[in-house]
């Protein structure tokens, strides 16, 4: 029996076990596939997604972190060739040189090319940029039957290239794209900071046209304060700066990457540290170091955006039995329900420290992508007792309002609960189907929620 | 696939009629509806038990399932899993016997150690090919305070249910590189149709108890459990007592 890999995700949540490849070539990918036993394949890439997508039980897994080569960064149209191994982060060290920019990206640096695709990951600029998905130009796809497809947004084979975009790495194996980046004169952001009473001052900030006038934003919200404080927030947003923007100091190296992870955490926590003290208290402190009013701050991207890339491995706080990250979204029109969602959360034993509230923009045309018009909802709670009864009730309340659940994220609803919210989701499975209708591409995921046969 | 909060999406019963068996699927799907495999002799109590869970809204298959039919559980194993992955697989069948009879009475003593050890042994070894194949799962396996340290009122079944504990034990290391948690549940007295008429002991509990304790583990992921809990405490002490000290003890 090959040697078997106990697998995880991001959440430390239902670990299985599967054999891990690391394909180096194209070609390994394509012998692996046609290898490939009946529990079939799935890739994997840094192991961010917070539930079981990347995990396929008693089957193939292929560490996609080997296949990693920038092949060209054409400087003059901001194109980008390379592997889907690539992190965001070697991305955006080797682009930034050239004044170019990651178009999208999500809340850690983190994440694979791959994932990226296959999550249709967004970040906070998703009301000016779109998602991910929006910004690539072409995937090198090899299919079920071992043969590498290439596809682009409009194409003969835009259908698939769409499936492929927040499919979840269920039609085939990314192992190449082409990227279009963005130029941009500094790596630093100019930066506006509010700091809201209640729930009600955040969505009037967010609804009064103000929000269109940056490029990104979002606000974290406080899950552990009820009453006149109920959803109490910080809200966030800015523009990458130009070099006029900076003060002198910073105008002799506009470009320089300035991200460095401070320390990585040991894996001593125990369970129940993060707890609804600890979170309140941690709240409490996020909400009071934030200033009242704060305009023209320049700040770079770890202090506007990835704080948590700060620190290595900082999912293990949680403990051994790990945290569920529950996001959410809800069209513009049903505030009331995420007030109530806020209320309820607010009200029960289960406590939540890192919120955030963010306003999506368009959606783009793959039936799976999880953005469109409306707010989009991020809590996580430390697996605990009882939690399950919670996040039904939370479904429920989702559901009502014509929400829908992103699939990255997703770790515990049912299958019949997932579909509600992605009516294009039978469109999605013909293309699926037709490109791999023996099934040899599955995971936890897609077993879990029923997405393929 | 077992979820990230512990729910399963398929369990599978053997002993489909045992009272804590079926109070362990009642429990599971009262979180959320599963699709149940029930393996048993085909009786009434099967098909009450069937239309109760189908009420619930499980989708129910039932194989038939003999625990003295050796040369069969490879196939009632293989064909519970035609459905798909089993995420729970429950080892709830058992016979409690008469300890008067059955240590007098070969036959007697024969069946109790069939039914209770050699079957449980060898659905346990068509159960870990099946779950090594999967990659993930849960077995939970139900001994007995009994098997803790034999006692002169209860020794026949208690021998049988140390020999299903020690299985047990030592599959919990062989399976957990797979993937697969196994989880031993422990009961004292249970007020189930076994015990009817029986003279409650100490601690005695309902299956819905023992089922709520046995689904709190598997969710956990634990693999050891008591019920009721003051159990593991209880025998503890038991088992450190002096043989002269014990023999005396009106249990």
């Amino acid at each position: 029996m090959p040697q078997s890999t106990s697998l995880r995700g991001w959440g430390r949540t239902a670990p299985t076990t599967a054999t891990v490849l690391l394909p180096r070539s194209p070609d390994d990918v394509s012998a692996a596939i046609e290898r490939a036993g009946p529990r079939g394949v799935i890739a994997r890439g840094l192991g961010r997604s917070y539930g079981d997508p990347a995990q396929n039980a008693g089957g193939t897994v292929l560490d996609m972190t080997a296949l990693a080569t920038i092949h060209s960064i054409d400087a003059e149209s901001g194109l980008v060739d390379l592997d889907a191994g690539v992190s965001l982060d070697t991305l955006m060290r080797a682009a930034l040189p050239y004044g170019l920019w990651v178009p999208v990206l999500p809340g850690t640096r983190q994440v694979t090319i791959g994932g990226a695709i296959g999550a249709d990951v967004h970040g906070k600029n998703h009301h000016t940029k779109g998602s991910f998905g929006n910004h690539v130009r072409s995937i090198d796809l090899v299919t079920a039957d071992g043969s590498v497809r290439r596809l682009t947004p409009d194409g003969p084979d835009s259908e698939l290239f769409w499936a492929t975009v927040g499919g979840m790495g269920l039609t085939g194996v990314v192992v190449r794209a082409t990227v279009q980046l963005h130029r941009t004169e500094s790596a630093y952001f100019v930066v506006d900071t509010d700091r809201t009473a209640d729930l009600d001052e955040l969505m009037g900030l967010l609804t009064d046209g103000s929000d269109d006038t940056y490029g990104y934003s979002a606000a974290w919200f406080d899950t552990t304060t009820t009453g006149a404080q109920l959803g109490r927030a910080v809200l966030t947003r800015g523009s990458l700066a130009t070099v006029d923007q900076l003060p002198p100091k910073l105008r002799r190296d506009p470009l320089k990457f300035d991200a460095p992870q401070l320390l990585s955490f040991p894996d001593v926590f125990p369970n129940g540290l993060a707890n609804r003290y600890t979170l309140r208290a941690f709240s409490e402190l996020w909400y009071r170091k934030a200033p009242k009013r704060q305009r023209g701050s320049i700040q770079n991207i770890t202090a506007f955006y990835q704080v948590l890339d700060l620190f290595g491995d900082w999912n293990r706080v949680y403990g051994s039995r790990g945290f569920l990250q529950y996001q959410f979204l809800v069209p513009f029109g049903e505030e009331a329900t995420f007030r109530r969602i806020v209320e309820k959360i607010a009200a029960s034993p289960h406590a939540s420290g890192l919120n955030v509230l963010k306003r999506f923009g368009d959606a783009n045309p793959a039936p799976l992508s999880f953005p469109q018009p409306g707010w989009t909802i991020t809590v996580d709670f430390p697996i605990a007792r009882g939690l399950h009864r919670l996040c039904e009730e939370l479904d429920a309340l989702v559901l009502s309002a014509g929400g829908r659940f992103y699939l990255a994220k997703e770790s515990r609803v049912s299958a019949a609960t997932f579909r509600r919210g992605y009516p294009r989701f039978d469109e999605w499975r013909k293309v699926r189907d037709a490109v791999d209708p023996e099934g040899v591409f599955a995971s936890d995921m897609s077993r879990r929620l029923e997405l393929t046969k | 696939m077992i979820d990230a909060v512990g729910n399963p999406q398929s369990i599978l019963l053997l002993g489909g009629t045992s009272d804590i068996g079926l109070a362990v699927v009642e429990a599971f799907a009262g979180d959320r509806p599963l699709r149940v495999v029930l393996a048993a002799r085909p009786t009434e109590r099967l098909d009450a038990a069937r239309s109760r869970l189908e009420a619930r809204g499980c989708a129910v298959e039932i194989v038939p399932f003999d625990a003295e039919a050796f040369d069969t559980h490879a196939d009632v194993v293989r064909k519970a899993f035609t459905g798909g992955d089993i995420d729970v697989a429950v080892v709830a069948f058992g016979v409690l016997g008469d300890n008067e009879q059955a240590w007098t009475d070969m036959s007697q003593a024969v069946r109790l150690a069939q039914v209770n050890y050699t079957a449980a042994v060898s659905v346990g070894v068509a159960l870990a090919e099946r779950m090594r194949e999967q990659g993930h799962g849960s077995i939970v396996a139900f001994s007995s305070v009994a098997g803790e340290r034999a006692r002169r009122s209860n020794f026949v079944y208690g021998s049988t249910k140390a020999g299903l504990d020690a299985f047990y034990y030592g599959l919990t290391e062989a399976l957990r590189p797979h993937g697969v948690t196994v989880t031993i549940v422990r009961p004292g007295f249970v007020h189930t149709r076994m015990t009817e008429g029986k003279r409650p002991a100490p601690l005695a509990t309902t299956p819905e108890a023992v089922a709520a304790l046995t689904v709190d583990a598997v969710r956990r992921r634990r693999e050891l459990i008591w019920a009721p809990g003051a159990w593991r405490f209880v025998m503890s002490a038991l088992r450190h007592l002096p043989r002269a000290v014990f023999r005396r003890l009106p249990i």
